[in-house]
């Protein structure tokens, strides 16, 4: 029999390799040059998908936990928002290096310059504190409700990301909206939870 | 490999074209697809046989010719740049003829000041158009003058092959010294006119593009710059030339003009 303890290991390594699949296809294809004829563009629009799949999976477990009594769930959730960081870091890496050109100042005129892109950036700069206070050592040195009210900051940064996906967008925003309509229903759920509890109970 | 073609038309560098698999797998062509990737496949099964161009409006002799008929006009090739309004670019070597020859056989009215196009729309062939986001029949329009400038010209084919169907067969308009979504696929009417034509990305947006969509470093589409561009099949930016790199045969037709206000 294995313990408790084992069982969530062994899941956790579970979430941690499903969660490398999409950059391990990527890399494959990318071996075998199989990533399109611009890979630069690709692969940049694919981190961004990531990140915001990951956001939104991240902000999918409090709902999941309350509405169908998977508390179970919010043990893998550091891992989750973890990985929408490093989604990110990625999406950040190709825009810098291949669309920048790895130079400082042509990113921070474009981010002056484009409202999508500075969008984007205020969403990755709000992950940076989140992915910093993440350690258990973090949460303990803040005390939980700062730690709480810290990151609340991935309701912001997650819909300044669909944003700047809508904003790119010429014209077929389906995945943009889809991902606008995901994301108000996570958070629309939590303003629901939030006036269910502010309501006095009925009496039977 | 290709042997290098010559180089016509305002080309001052040597240009080395991308390769037919970049040129036919990198398509902006929204009633198949909007991924670019995608259109090839998309557009793989579209018939465009039998196909009647049909030519009319302020003209003499209206005509609708037959594709076949089209074909008879001496092709030529031209290796030209291609700048797409959203940042990116490649070097293709066409083969077509000018859309002058064309013109000069229905004879325009002096009436005349613009010709519009428009492209072939078929719900049935295209299921992917009602979600692309754009009015069509996808409609395209440019000046007489640019018109019948020697570099216009309608293209029916690419390194020698007839035009691939995801790049607008079986014949479409390319006009070098503007961005990419001028040149019209798939064209199955073309109209003079005494007044300029609306296009299709104008009327979805009209502040991000303007009738004329010349290739312009120095006029920024509103959500990016327009200052460099990426060359398919290169990792670095380069920077992105007036007119396309076009400046000596095409800035004459606008001189006087203000570029910013006429984008």
């Amino acid at each position: 029999m294995r313990t408790a303890q084992q069982t969530l290991w062994f899941n956790k390594v579970l979430v941690f390799i499903n969660a490398l699949v999409p950059l391990c296809m990527l890399a494959w294809d990318g071996m075998h040059r199989q990533l399109g004829v611009n890979p630069v563009e690709f692969l940049t629009r694919i981190f961004g998908v990531l990140t915001l799949m990951f956001i939104l999976i991240t902000l999918a477990i409090t709902p999941l936990r309350k509405q169908f009594g998977w508390g179970f769930l919010i043990k893998y959730r550091r891992m989750l928002g973890l990985f929408a960081f490093f989604y990110g870091c990625l999406h950040l890496i190709t825009y810098i290096g291949f669309d920048r050109s790895w130079s400082l100042s042509s990113t921070i005129s474009d981010v002056i310059k484009r409202p999508f892109i500075a969008f984007g950036m205020a969403s990755f700069l709000m992950l940076i504190p989140l992915a910093i206070t993440s350690t258990d050592k973090m949460l303990h040195r803040l005390g939980a409700k700062r730690w709480l009210k810290l990151h609340k900051l991935i309701y912001i940064l997650a819909m300044a990301g669909v944003v700047h996906f809508y904003m790119i967008v010429k014209s077929d925003v389906f995945y943009p909206v889809l991902f606008g309509v995901v994301l108000a229903i996570l958070l629309g759920y939590r303003v629901y939870a939030h006036g269910q509890k502010a309501l006095p109970k009925k009496k039977n | 490999s290709e042997p290098n073609p010559p180089v016509v038309g305002g080309a001052r560098t040597l240009l080395v074209p991308n390769t037919f698999e970049e040129i036919t797998h990198y398509n902006n062509y929204y009633e198949f697809s909007t991924n670019k990737s995608a259109v090839a496949k998309a557009a793989g099964q579209f018939i465009t046989t039998p196909w009647v161009v049909e030519v009319s409006g302020l003209v003499s002799k209206p005509h609708a010719f037959d594709m076949m008929d089209l074909l008879k006009i001496e092709q030529e090739e031209r290796i030209y740049r291609h700048r797409c309004v959203e940042g990116w670019s490649m070097v293709i070597p066409w083969q077509g003829f000018p859309l002058k020859k064309l013109l000069d056989l229905v004879q325009p009215l002096g009436t005349a000041k613009y010709v519009a196009f428009e492209t072939y729309y078929d719900k049935a062939q295209m299921p992917s158009g009602k979600y692309a986001g754009i009015e069509l029949p996808y409609v395209e329009g440019l000046r007489l003058d640019e018109a019948m400038h020697p570099l216009t010209i309608l293209a029916t084919g690419l390194y020698g092959k007839p035009m691939p169907n995801q790049n607008g067969a079986p014949i479409r308009l390319v006009v070098p010294w503007k961005y990419g979504f001028k040149g019209i696929k798939s064209i199955v009417k073309i109209t003079l006119t005494d007044t300029q034509p609306p296009t299709t990305w104008n009327k979805a947006a009209a502040d991000e593009y303007g009738f004329y969509s010349n290739v312009n470093p120095n006029v920024d589409h509103p959500r990016w710059s327009q200052a460099d561009e990426q060359r398919i099949g290169e990792y670095k930016r380069q920077p992105t030339l007036m007119f396309n790199g076009y400046a000596d045969e095409v800035a004459s037709l606008y001189s006087g003009m203000d570029l910013k206000q006429n984008f």
